[in-house]
């Protein structure tokens, strides 16, 4: 199945962002994010705690035996709420070779974007990182921040990965 | 049919560089005294199976040289020369450009022509001169020292051969690399010239050119075997004359052979006039071939002589097509027999698999231990064989991955010898617990790093006979290579019994350098500066270590597998450096202790005990640091919810448990709430998604699927130790 879904973008893709994304909440803003990069859906999981690790990671989790760290993404996004009920929603990633789970209030659609659909991110102030935002996406009334994955997570602000410097 | 073959490449690569390290090891092995015949036999069929392999592949620098070594091991090993100690060097640099080759086909590197042709005439040498009768026949060849003939290959007395071939059907570009192909053998010289060029100019001429043979003429040390690997993939073999002329000092006085019926002339057929005296000579015909062309004066002979279709004989066959059949037996039955080769993938992907499974069977057991054991006895009965079971087959997986130490250790005795004569140090390599297993992958890593401490140890540490002599030591100095299991550790050590660091020399340089050093810091942290980039005490810089770059690698690398270096060394009487290394990819006994709702493993070659101390043996230093009293001992404790920011479910010591942990003889007592449970765990990497953690060695996936983290009690300890002795 990921490869009928890869196969296709390929077809289909127009100028270098891929077109289908998965789109979730993260309290009232509605995201998305490249569907190759995801590898599964699960709900949340009981985790362990890893002592001293930043508030936003949660603990790592064990998928098939490989042990998962997941992030919590309306932790590291500053939301209000971080709730864990029976809507809250792991999306089991898989970026730069690594598997990382985030943690989002709920899962909604797999869309279709056309490049005219597609805008670019507007310049934020210095308080919202707009180096990890791909663009803006418009379906109907509905907007979409579509979010450059890969980088956030590789990121050294996210610490999922030991940096060099260290 | 090429794309066909290259997907074997991998295969013969992985082989041959097996072989190759085999052949090393039994040459080292090998006692010149009473060399046995087993051993001689073995060394043979390595050598014969690299050939076979290279031979399948085309790679004939490879067969050219394995053959020649083949046919000296083949007189050793059917007892007609004895082996001395110059045949194992040049057995072991022949290895060396074996190497080389087998790098160079595999597209990292390059190997060197020269050397592999200076290889060939001094095994040719050694496998004729010493025949018995050849030591008059052949009076050049015992007397030249290996060396001056590696450097002047050149000075080899050099055969004209005369090759002819119709060069019908035969591209243009075919026949130039067949020209260079050949030019870098030797003295090429075109006969057929200007047909040749005309052939590739014009197109209309060529039909008219193809009704005349191509002939060359060739001035060259590489044997005819040499000359028909080369062109018998380009050229209709069947038409191949390869005939000899006299060796080029000798061209005047000798005619050229010309037997028009023949496919190809011998010059090596001088061996049968040769070996006549000799006992055993009919029953070598695998020597043959390799017959020196160092014997000039028995090629004369040869030349004029009839020559002998080289085919008859069944070696020189092999090399040609090298597709013998009972050559390929050897091989598969070889590697047949004894192991099957996996990626290590597929490996991985088992032991994830049974990690699996093992976690399954302990829910099953789980939810099995509450129904009711008489009714579902047969059902209870299965859990447990199935348990069983489960753990047999974990612990036969994980054995797949482990591989004994001695696979590192056993190339060691090569760098020693090798160096030691280069240094003219006497030194004896021992090695102790090479069958302590490690996890595949480290073996891999460990290697690079080990190599240098022993080329330090040797260059460094063990000094010169005359100033051991003087010292009161023997001549002779050792190198211990040792490797054992220290709780969830291997240790490897390099010992020797050298001159030891010295303090004074190294102080004295770090100012030099300009580091940060007192004059009262510990003996431990002065050796710790010989890690230091750019560091070295070395009085010259050789070509073997004093550059300063190397220590500083090896420590990166060893920290870079989770290891820890130590040093310990003492002024006259030897250095020991201790590397640690964790064991990535094991089954780990551990004890399970809960703090607050978290679960912990702790490696439990670490734990010494555990108890509930009463209230009166808590104590406090200094208002702040805890002690506690076991068996007249005072050791501090380490409350774990306090290294991990954990809510625990008791605060005071005498309420929970201590486990007394010691690492490197330093003890402490660690509080936990609750002890839980012994276990047998498998060891997950943490880093391959996520990162290092301060205080957490891995992790492991619990009988109900969750994920419990392994504590690095070492680093703890250490921790601890560091954090009491600043408080005091």
């Amino acid at each position: 199945m990921a490869t009928t879904v890869a196969a296709e973008s390929a077809d289909t893709a127009a100028g270098h962002m891929a077109n289908e994304f998965l789109t979730f909440r993260l309290g009232k803003e509605e995201y998305g994010i490249e569907i190759l990069k995801v590898q599964e859906i699960r709900g949340y999981d009981a985790v362990t705690h890893i002592a001293n690790a930043p508030e936003f990671i949660k603990g790592v989790v064990n998928l098939r035996g490989i042990i998962v760290p997941i992030v919590d993404m309306r932790i590291k996004f500053q939301l209000e709420k971080a709730d864990y009920d029976q809507f809250t929603v792991v999306i089991i990633l898989n970026v730069t070779g690594r598997v990382v789970g985030i943690v989002v209030d709920a899962v909604s659609d797999v869309i279709n974007l056309g490049a005219e659909q597609m805008r670019p991110a507007p310049e934020f102030g210095a308080t919202i990182n707009a180096e990890y935002i791909m663009g803006l996406g418009t379906v109907g009334e509905r907007m979409l921040i579509l979010m450059d994955i890969e980088k956030l997570m590789s990121s050294s602000d996210m610490g999922l990965i030991e940096q060099i410097a260290h | 049919m090429t794309t066909d073959m290259t997907q074997f490449y991998q295969v013969f690569f992985e082989e041959a560089a097996e072989l190759l390290a085999e052949m090393e090891t039994r040459l080292l092995g090998l006692d010149l005294n009473a060399p046995s015949i087993e051993d001689l036999n073995a060394i043979f069929r390595t050598a014969h199976s690299i050939k076979g392999g290279a031979g399948t592949f085309g790679f004939s620098d490879m067969t050219d040289l394995t053959h020649v070594l083949e046919s000296l091991l083949d007189r050793l090993r059917k007892g007609e020369l004895a082996v001395r100690s110059e045949m194992i060097d040049i057995f072991l640099s022949a290895g060396d450009i074996l190497k080389d080759q087998l790098a160079g086909h595999r597209g990292d590197g390059k190997a060197d022509p020269a050397a592999a042709a200076a290889a060939c005439i001094e095994l040719k040498r050694l496998a004729a001169g010493d025949a018995p009768a050849a030591t008059v026949a052949a009076p050049a060849a015992p007397a030249a020292a290996p060396a001056s003939v590696a450097a002047q290959p050149a000075v080899s007395p050099d055969k004209i051969y005369r090759i002819e071939f119709p060069n019908e059907g035969i591209s243009a570009q075919v026949m130039g690399n067949l020209l260079t192909n050949l030019g870098q053998m030797g003295a090429l010289q075109n006969l057929s010239q200007p047909a040749e060029t005309g052939n590739k100019k014009n197109s209309k001429k060529a039909s008219k050119g193809a009704a005349q043979p191509c002939v060359l003429k060739l001035a060259t040390a590489a044997s005819e075997e040499d000359i028909w690997e080369v062109l018998a993939f380009m050229v209709d073999v069947s038409n191949l004359k390869i005939e000899t002329e006299a060796p080029a000092s000798e061209a005047a006085a000798t005619s050229v052979a010309n037997e028009p019926q023949l496919e190809s002339t011998a010059s090596e057929d001088a061996g049968y006039g040769f070996f006549q005296g000799a006992p055993a000579a009919p029953a070598a015909p695998a020597a043959n071939p390799g017959a020196a062309p160092a014997d000039a004066a028995a090629t004369e002979v040869a030349a004029k002589s009839p020559g002998r279709r080289l085919s008859d004989d069944p070696n020189v066959e092999v090399t040609r097509s090298g597709r013998r059949p009972d050559d390929k037996l050897v091989v598969s039955a070889a590697s047949e027999t004894s192991s099957i080769r996996v990626s290590i993938e597929k490996v991985d992907q088992l032991i994830n698999l049974v990690g699996e499974l093992v976690i399954t069977q302990a829910m099953l057991a789980q939810t099995a231990s509450q129904v009711d054991p008489v009714i579902y006895e047969k059902l209870l009965d299965g859990m447990s064989t199935l348990e069983r079971n489960t753990r047999d087959m974990q612990e036969s997986v994980m054995s797949i991955r482990m591989m004994p130490i001695s696979f590192v250790f056993s190339r060691y005795p090569r760098v020693v010898r090798d160096l030691a004569a280069k240094l003219n140090k006497q030194v004896e390599l021992k090695t102790v617990g090479e069958s302590t297993e490690l996890d595949r992958g480290l073996i891999e890593k460990i290697a690079d790093p080990l190599t240098h401490l022993v080329r330090n140890s040797l260059d460094h540490g063990i000094e010169l006979p005359e100033k051991r002599v003087a010292a009161g030591k023997p001549a002779k100095g050792t190198i211990t290579l040792q490797a054992s299991h220290q709780g969830g550790n291997i240790v490897i050590e390099v010992i020797d019994d050298g001159g030891g660091l010295n303090r004074d020399k190294i102080l004295a340089k770090a100012k030099e350098r300009g580091l940060p050093v007192k004059e009262d810091i510990s003996d431990s942290d002065v050796w710790l500066l010989i890690f230091e980039a750019g560091f070295s005490t070395a009085d010259v810089v050789t070509d073997v270590s004093g550059r300063g770059v190397g220590m500083d690698v090896v420590k990166r690398n060893i920290q870079g597998m989770g290891g820890q270096v130590e040093i310990d060394s003492a002024l006259g009487v030897g250095t020991r450096i201790s590397v640690r290394l964790p064991l990535t990819l094991a089954i780990l006994d551990g004890l399970s202790v809960s703090v607050g709702n978290e679960m912990f493993i702790l490696p439990l070659g670490y734990i010494i005990e555990s108890l509930q101390p009463a209230e009166e043996d808590v104590k406090t230093v200094s208002g702040r640091g805890r002690v506690v009293q076991v068996r007249g001992e005072y050791l501090p404790v380490v409350a774990l919810h306090e290294i991990f920011n954990l809510r625990p479910k008791v605060t005071e010591v005498h309420q929970g448990i201590v486990v007394i942990l010691e690492s490197e003889g330093r003890k402490t007592a660690l509080f936990v709430d609750a002890l839980v449970g012994q276990h047998q765990v498998v060891i997950k990497s943490l880093e391959s998604n996520y990162r290092r953690v301060q205080g957490i060695s891995g992790a492991t996936i619990m009988g109900d699927g969750r994920v419990a983290l392994i504590i690095d009690a070492a680093g703890m300890i250490a921790a601890a130790q560091n954090k009491s002795a600043q408080t005091v």
